[in-house]
C-alpha cells in the first residue's frame, strides 16, 4: 500500500475544502435562527417553514419541477433515438457530421445556446413561458443523454436484436422488448442527468423564460441581488439535496449495469472456456 | 422390408426447398460468396464445411434475411425471399454466439418467438414445456441465461429456435463451445429432433467429424465457392480434389505423372521407385500432372514384404502416433517421401512387432486410393 503522506493528506483536505466548503457553509447557515446571514444565533428550521409558506417560492419550485420532468423525459426519448442512429446505422453519408452535431452543444457556451434559442422563439413567434423553457432544456440535455446511451449501445451485442427479428419481432418490437430493457440502466441514468441539469440551469432559462414562468435558479439569483436571506440558503440546501440524490442515483444505475454486464461476460467466458 | 434411401437430390422430380441461384455477396470490394449455385431439399440435414472466413456464416445470414445477395437470388419453396424481411420468414436461426436474451428467463427466452405470433397462452405454455422436456431444461426454466452452464445455454438457444417449428432451421456452429462428450450427445439429440420434427436443418461447422456424423449431405467450401457437395461417404471416399481430400480426414497425397490404359493408371512419382498402380474412371493425358490420394487406414503395414497387393513400397518408421484403438505409423520411403499407414490395435502393445526405426513394407490395392487431377 502506498503511504498516506502528509503532503497527500494536505492536498486532499485543501482540494475538498475548496470544492465543498462553500456548500457546507450554505447548508449550515440555512439552519441559522438569526435573520442576519453572517451571524450565528442557534439552530432552527424556521426558514424552511417560512419557505413553505412563501407562495412565490412554491410557484417557482412547481415550475422548475415541471420543466425538469418534461424536458428530461423528452430529452431521454430523443437522445436515445439519436444514440441508436449514431451507433447502429453504420457508415452512412454524413455520419461524422451528424454525430458531431449532436455532441456540439456539449461544448457550446450556454450564453450562445440561450441567445440563439431566444432568437428562434422570437422568430417563430412563440410566447415565452414554460413551454419555451422545456424546449430549451430538452435541446441541451438530450446531448448528455445521447452520450450516456450511446456508450452503452456501443457494447450491446447486435446479435440479440437480430435474434429478436428472427423470432418474428418487427424492428420496433425488437427495440422495445430486447434492446430497451437491456440498456434501461443507461437510459435511466441519462434521464436523471438531464433532470438535474434542468433543475440547476440559470443561463438558458433566463434567456428563454417569460414573466409567467420563473424557475428556482432564476428566483434565487434575483433574490440574492437584493441581499442574501436565510430563506435563500434553505432553498439552496433543498436544491443541493435534490441534485445530489439525482447524481448519486444516476451513477448507481450506471455502476449496477456495469457490474451486471461484467458478471454476464464472466459467466459467458466460463461457459466457453 | 422396403426401406427407401433418403436421397431427394438424385430424384429429378423432387423440388428443392432452398435454391441458391448464382448468388454473389460482396462486402465493399471483398467477395465473400462467389457465384454460388446450390439446392437443398426438404428434411435434409445439410452441413456447410470449410475453413474460417470462407463464407459459411454469410450464407446463413442471407437465408435468415440479415444480408441480401449482391447478385443472384435465393428461393425458398420456389419463391424469391429477397423482399421478405427476417421477421416474416419461416426460417429460424441459432446464432453462433447463442444470442440469448439476458434479461429473460430460460422459459421466456423459449416462449419469445411464440408470443410474437399467438395470444393463446395455454398453447404457448404447452409448447414451451414440450421444448423444455425435449432439451432437458425443465429444471432450469426459471433461471436467467447467466445462471446456467454453456451446454445448457446452447440447448436454450436450440429450443428457442425450434419452438416455432420453422420450415428451415439454421445452426451456426451450434456445438462449438461444448466439450467432446456433450457435443457427441447433442449431435445425436439433433438428429433425433430432426427425425421427430421433419425440419430441414442447415448446419455450419468447421469440425469435419461433426459434419460426417450428422449430415445427409456435406458442402465443402473455400473462399466463397463450393468445392464439392455430396453425401459424407462420397466426400470421404471419392473427394473431387486434393483440397477436399485434405480437408476431410487424414490423407497421403502423392504427386506424379499419369500414364493410362483403360481404367488403369500408372503414376510415376519418384526416380527409381516403381510406379503406383491405380484405378480410375477419369481420363488423364499421358504425362499429365496428377495426384494420388490414399487414406492411411487403407495402407497396409508389415515387417515382411507382402506381395498380395499390387503396390508395395519399402520404408522406415520415423514416428508412431498411438491413439488407443489405432496407431498411425509415419514411414519415410526410400526417396524421402513420408507416407502414413494406420492399423487397428487388435493386440496389446507388447505383442505388436513394429517400432521406431524398423524397416517396413507398405502395400495397398489398386482401388484403395483415388486419382485426382487437381
Ligand atoms: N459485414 C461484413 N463486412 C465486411 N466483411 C464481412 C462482413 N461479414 C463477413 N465478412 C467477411 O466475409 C468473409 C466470410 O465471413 P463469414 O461468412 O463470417 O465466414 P465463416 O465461414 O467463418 O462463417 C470473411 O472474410 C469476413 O471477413
Ligand atoms: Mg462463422
Amino acid at each position: 500500500m502506498r503511504r498516506f503522506s502528509l503532503f497527500n493528506a494536505t492536498s486532499l483536505t485543501f482540494g475538498f475544502a475548496f470544492l465543498y466548503l462553500p456548500m457546507v457553509i450554505l447548508i449550515i447557515y440555512s439552519f441559522n435562527a438569526s435573520q442576519l446571514v453572517t451571524v450565528w444565533a442557534g439552530f432552527s428550521t424556521r426558514w424552511y417553514g417560512e419557505l413553505l409558506r412563501d407562495q412565490e417560492f412554491l410557484d417557482a419550485a412547481w415550475v422548475t419541477l415541471r420543466v425538469a420532468v418534461f424536458s428530461s423525459t423528452i430529452a431521454t426519448v430523443l437522445g436515445t433515438m439519436a444514440a441508436t442512429v449514431i451507433v447502429r446505422a453504420g457508415r452512412f453519408k454524413g455520419r461524422t457530421l451528424f454525430s458531431g452535431m449532436i455532441y456540439a452543444p456539449l461544448v457550446m457556451p450556454e450564453v450562445i445556446t440561450g441567445l440563439s434559442l431566444l432568437l428562434l422563439f422570437i422568430g417563430i413567434g412563440l410566447d415565452r413561458g414554460i413551454l419555451t423553457v422545456v424546449l430549451a432544456h430538452t435541446t441541451f440535455s438530450m446531448c448528455y443523454v445521447s452520450v450516456v446511451v450511446s456508450s452503452r449501445l456501443a457494447t450491446f451485442d447486435t446479435a440479440l436484436e437480430e435474434a429478436a427479428l428472427d423470432l418474428g419481432c418487427s424492428p420496433f418490437e425488437a427495440f422495445r422488448l430486447v434492446t430497451l430493457p437491456i440498456i434501461a440502466p443507461a437510459v435511466i441514468s441519462g434521464w436523471l442527468l438531464a433532470f438535474t441539469l434542468s433543475l440547476d440551469d440559470l443561463v438558458i432559462a433566463s434567456f428563454t423564460t417569460g414573466p409567467s414562468a420563473t424557475t428556482l435558479p432564476i428566483k434565487i439569483f434575483s433574490a440574492v441581488r437584493l441581499g442574501v436571506s436565510p430563506q435563500i440558503n434553505a432553498l439552496s440546501t433543498i436544491l443541493i439535496a435534490f441534485v445530489a440524490v439525482g447524481v448519486i442515483a444516476a451513477s448507481l444505475a450506471t455502476k449496477r449495469a456495469a457490474v451486471r454486464a461484467d458478471k454476464d461476460a464472466r459467466a459467458a467466458e466460463r461457459a466457453a472456456g | 422390408m422396403n426401406q427407401t434411401v433418403f436421397a431427394p437430390w438424385d430424384d429429378p422430380d423432387e423440388k428443392p426447398l432452398i435454391q441458391f441461384r448464382n448468388v454473389t455477396k460482396r462486402f465493399g470490394d471483398f467477395t465473400a460468396i462467389d457465384d454460388l449455385t446450390l439446392d437443398i431439399y426438404a428434411q435434409e440435414f445439410f452441413a456447410l464445411l470449410g475453413p474460417s472466413g470462407c463464407g459459411k456464416t454469410t450464407m446463413m445470414r442471407m437465408l435468415a434475411g440479415f444480408e441480401t445477395p449482391t447478385e443472384g437470388n435465393i428461393l425458398l419453396s420456389g419463391q424469391d425471399i429477397a423482399p421478405i424481411p427476417p421477421n416474416k420468414r419461416a426460417v429460424n436461426m441459432m446464432f453462433q454466439s447463442y444470442a440469448l436474451f439476458p434479461h429473460l428467463s430460460v422459459r421466456d427466452n423459449i416462449a419469445f418467438g411464440l408470443r410474437r405470433e399467438s395470444k393463446d397462452k395455454a398453447k404457448i405454455d404447452e409448447r414451451v414445456e414440450e421444448m423444455l422436456r425435449l432439451t432437458r431444461l425443465t429444471k432450469f426454466a426459471g433461471r436467467k441465461p447467466h445462471q446456467i452452464s454453456g451446454g445448457q445455454r446452447q440447448r436454450v438457444a436450440l429450443a428457442r429456435s425450434l419452438a416455432k417449428a420453422p420450415k428451415l432451421l439454421l445452426l451456426d456452429e451450434p456445438l462449438g463451445a461444448l466439450d467432446r462428450k456433450l457435443r457427441e450427445e447433442t449431435q445425436f439429440e439433433l438428429m433425433d429432433i430432426q427425425e421427430k420434427t421433419g425440419t430441414t436443418f442447415v448446419i455450419v461447422t468447421h469440425d469435419q467429424e461433426e459434419a460426417m456424423t450428422v449430415a445427409s449431405r456435406v458442402a465443402v467450401m473455400d473462399e466463397g465457392k463450393l468445392i464439392q457437395v455430396a453425401t459424407p461417404d462420397v466426400i470421404y471416399e471419392a473427394p473431387n480434389s486434393v483440397y477436399v481430400a485434405d480437408f476431410i480426414g487424414d490423407v497421403n497425397i502423392v504427386e506424379g505423372r499419369a500414364s493410362q490404359t483403360g481404367d488403369k493408371v500408372d503414376v510415376a512419382w519418384a526416380e527409381g521407385q516403381p510406379p503406383i498402380h491405380a484405378t480410375t474412371q477419369k481420363r488423364f493425358d499421358r504425362d499429365a500432372q496428377c495426384y494420388f490420394a490414399i487414406r492411411p487406414e487403407k495402407v497396409h503395414i508389415s515387417k515382411e514384404r507382402d506381395d498380395s497387393r499390387p503396390n508395395v513400397l519399402q520404408g522406415k518408421v520415423i514416428d508412431i502416433a498411438y491413439l488407443g484403438n489405432i496407431s498411425t505409423y509415419h514411414v519415410r520411403l526410400a526417396d524421402g517421401t513420408m507416407m502414413k499407414a494406420q492399423s487397428a490395435n487388435t493386440r496389446r502393445l507388447a505383442n505388436r512387432g513394429i517400432t521406431w526405426e524398423d524397416e517396413v513394407w507398405l502395400s495397398f490395392t489398386d482401388t484403395a486410393g483415388v486419382m485426382l487431377a487437381r
